[in-house]
């Protein structure tokens, strides 16, 4: 069954469309993530399919009630954490979830009930009287994902939800976010980290440019879109050797000074480099990042 | 959603309302002694040292004539602080209104959310102006309570024309030109210092035109005991102002905020 559908989606600001035809399919209980460089349009489909914006054309059903029309009904099942901290800074932790809860419109015995297991989960039990200023980037993070849980929802949107954090944080969070997906929650996020998505996704779909260019399981992207191997060379006389790799494997690829070569059988290639001591090189196996540079380019994108 | 569509609007505003009640309700005191600090000053001044010189004045003591035009000054200026700077303080620097239309509220509740409660700091603001012009036995009772609606329409009137000027604005500098060259010079126009009667018959036609003009035209004979002649005119404008300016503001709001 699925949770959320979108048919068609476009979205222009004056004359620039910056989502041009996306059609999504989210499954309950599935953690989907949307992939893509800044500017991809991750965060308008996002803002589209919570109804907070008005699509130019297309369809939109989110937890069986179309939007915008019945927004509001869909987004009190749905928890939404923004790529920008938006907590209260004049309230404490606690006030922040009890104010939090009122826009759902839950009694307070109800939230009061719940805000011990919300501390517990974002790893805050005892911060309860802490203003939000003396918090750190990482407890902000997880007291916002605790936030977008006050109405128990039965989706949860979360747009680039470690952004920021250093990776002691980001694996708390992750360690978080499957927690919840083993609980049944249904989890749809944005991101641009290959590791997350890696991680976390059953399926992604990676998007450029207005439009979705693929879509899969990461497994089988990789599979799908790229040589298993690759090996990285740089150095010294790199770009002549490459002239010579040309002949030894499908595919190279220059960025800045490095020589991507990315190939099934490696052999021909390490034995090329064998003899070039002024050479270095690199051979691993193709990630997601290899997917996602070939789909989307190595252009800079500010 | 057509933009130009009337406000959707729900029982949601009321816990925005409720979050700006939380935060003031620890800010209380000083918040209401900031807001008399200013007119009071202004009234003990003018009042006392400008009315010594002018002695008897439209049949009563300079500065009780001062007060009454100071209680709908002291209004207008707590609705407008609030719609202006603390409201675009959470619309644009702390993105609190970013937070709470992820859940089941419109941006429309939100912005009646702010609405409301700019009104209510101007009743807790002409509120106890009223109570020292009570003390000084300026106000005739119960006549005086009559005066609190008419605050809170002040108040609406005001917090909608703020809550569209903050809907335009891309700092806190923007307010300046609001303040200095809106709403000061309508403070000069409105009848508080001087009657309008003694400027130019054209003035005279603008300054009818004003919000604050007809709020001090139904306060100051509210405090004398007295309804004013077409007290219904007056409070007519003052809900104009308040309805029209309400509904610019949401469009304005909408056209920054839904794109």
């Amino acid at each position: 069954m699925n949770v959320l559908s979108a048919k068609g989606l476009r979205k222009s600001y004056d004359d620039n469309e910056v989502v041009r035809g996306v059609d999504l399919e989210v499954a309950k209980g599935e953690c989907f993530g949307l992939l893509g460089p800044n500017g991809a349009g991750k965060t308008t489909t996002l803002r589209l399919c919570l109804g907070l914006t008005e699509p130019g054309a297309g369809e939109i059903e989110l937890l069986g009630e179309p939007v915008p029309a019945r927004a509001r009904e869909a987004r009190a099942k749905v928890g939404v954490v923004p790529q920008f901290d938006n907590l209260d800074p004049d309230f404490t932790v606690t006030e922040n979830l009890l104010v939090y809860s009122r826009y759902f419109g839950l009694p307070a015995h109800a939230i009061q009930a719940r805000i011990p297991g919300l501390l517990e989960f974002a790893g805050l039990s005892g911060r309860g009287d802490s203003r939000i200023n003396t918090l750190s980037g990482g407890m902000k993070r997880r007291l916002t994902l605790a936030r977008a849980l006050v109405n128990d929802p039965q989706l949860l949107f979360m747009d680039e939800p470690t952004t920021g954090l250093d990776p002691q944080a980001r694996h708390l969070i992750w360690e978080r976010l499957r927690r919840l997906a083993q609980e049944g929650k249904t989890l749809v996020l944005t991101t641009h980290f290959m590791e997350e998505a890696e991680r976390l996704c059953n399926r992604l779909a990676i998007m450029d440019k207005g439009l979705i260019i693929a879509q899969g399981s990461p497994r089988a992207l990789v599979a799908e879109h790229i040589e298993p191997q690759v090996v990285e060379v740089h150095g010294a006389g790199h770009e002549a050797w490459a002239e010579k790799a040309r002949s030894l494997c499908p595919r190279v690829e220059f960025a800045g000074d490095t020589v991507f070569c990315y190939a099934t059988d490696v052999k021909p290639i390490l034995e090329s480099l064998a003899g070039q001591s002024e050479l270095l090189y690199m051979h691993r196996a193709a990630s997601l990042e290899d997917v996602f540079l070939k789909l989307t380019g190595r252009d800079l994108r500010d | 959603m057509n933009r130009y569509a009337p406000p959707n609007l729900s029982l949601r505003w009321i816990p925005v309302w409720r979050r700006n009640a939380l935060v003031w309700q620890r800010l209380a005191i000083p918040s209401i002694l900031g807001n008399l600090a200013d007119p009071l000053i202004m009234l003990f001044g003018l009042g006392y040292g400008l009315g010594a010189m002018i002695g008897n004045f439209q049949g009563t003591t300079y500065f009780a004539w001062l007060a009454a035009g100071f209680v709908a000054t002291s209004s207008m200026y707590a609705a407008t602080f609030e719609s202006l700077y603390s409201a675009f303080s959470r619309m644009h620097v702390q993105r609190t209104w970013d937070a709470i239309v992820n859940a089941p509220v419109t941006l429309d509740d939100v912005l009646a959310g702010e609405y409301a409660w700019a009104a209510t700091k101007s009743l807790a603001a002409g509120g106890c102006m009223l109570i020292v012009v009570s003390l000084f036995g300026y106000a005739k009772f119960p006549w005086v309570f009559a005066a609190l609606p008419v605050i809170v329409l002040i108040g609406l009137a005001f917090a909608a024309l703020g809550l569209a000027i903050n809907a335009l604005a891309h700092g806190y500098d923007f307010f300046s030109y609001y303040m200095t060259l809106v709403l000061t010079p309508m403070m000069m126009l409105s009848g508080v210092f001087f009657p309008v009667d003694r400027m130019p018959e054209v003035v005279q036609l603008g300054a009818k035109a004003l919000p604050l003009y007809h709020g001090v035209a139904i306060i100051r004979p509210l405090l004398a005991g007295e309804i004013a002649p077409g007290a219904w005119v007056h409070v007519a404008v003052l809900a104009l102002y308040a309805v029209a300016g309400f509904y610019l503001a949401t469009v304005l709001t909408r056209r920054r905020l839904l794109k």
